[in-house]
């Protein structure tokens, strides 16, 4: 009988770096996480273009957590980024806060449970838009995370 | 006193009241420019307000929910809303939201 690989998932280039980093939910943090991000992620010698998707996107995913994951205290707020050989950025915003009771009508464009506050409800639309790929994992009452992926061409190809 | 990533300053002129936007736009920022910017358009009631966007480095979402509440307002007394020369990170937030439909962009030569 033959050897067979049972997995039927690619492998993932090494992982060359990684950070994780503690903050609290006050909006000012929004640029602060953006600053601490692009500071990382530069070590892959982004473009300036892929910078801003990335800073943007993780821009949308914060702010949900300020403004909807702890709608009426200020929480922490944790923010993971792995970088890999292959030029793959991995970021992962984690809450404790509200939870998504419904991912699905979360990720609709307009959608928005807070229009008095004049959210656009773009923010996941965004997030799409700006990232290869977007994970949501939410448990109403325990928090959420969001996973967005983004594989750098870089400046030696542009 | 924490300053804000965001600066705005306002100009009567003959086309309208231009509100020139420069630094970044984000939850944070965009929440006192929308309480400043409603408070001069209540006073002085303009028919015509021009969002300046060319200084503005970056912008997420929550610019683009500032713009359609002032372009709602604007129309709430009477008046349009235009934007002027968007920078390469409003342009791109517009177009990817399909929200440059919505508003009408302006694009003058810098002098």
């Amino acid at each position: 009988m033959k050897d067979k690989k049972l997995s039927g998932r690619p492998k993932l280039s090494p992982i060359c770096n990684e950070m994780k980093l503690d903050f609290p939910s006050h909006s000012r943090n929004e640029a602060f996480a953006r600053a601490a991000a692009g500071a990382f992620i530069a070590s892959l010698d982004p473009t300036a273009s892929e910078l801003s998707d990335i800073k943007c996107a993780l821009s949308e995913a914060v702010t949900n957590c300020t403004v909807h994951a702890y709608p009426d205290k200020i929480g922490m707020i944790r923010l993971e980024i792995k970088l890999r050989e292959d030029g793959t950025v991995m970021l992962t915003v984690k809450d404790k806060g509200v939870g998504i009771p419904d991912i699905a009508k979360a990720r609709e464009p307009l959608f928005t449970t807070d229009a008095a506050g004049e959210r656009s409800g773009m923010g996941f639309t965004v997030m799409e838009g700006f990232s290869d790929s977007v994970k949501i994992r939410s448990v109403p009452g325990k928090g959420t995370s969001v996973t967005l992926i983004r594989r750098l061409q870089g400046k030696s190809s542009s | 006193m924490i300053k804000s990533n965001c600066i705005y300053r306002f100009t009567a002129t003959p086309e309208g009241l231009v509100v020139s936007v420069g630094g970044e736009i984000d939850h944070h920022s965009a929440s006192a420019m929308r309480r400043d910017v409603d408070n001069i358009i209540w006073n002085r009631t303009p028919t015509h307000l021009i969002l300046d966007m060319s200084g503005v480095e970056f912008m997420d979402s929550s610019g683009l929910g500032f713009i359609m509440g002032r372009y709602a307002l604007m129309r709430e007394i009477g008046g349009n809303l235009s934007l002027r020369n968007p920078s390469e990170p409003v342009m791109k937030m517009l177009t990817m939201t399909g929200f440059d439909k919505k508003v009408k962009i302006m694009t003058t030569v810098l002098k």
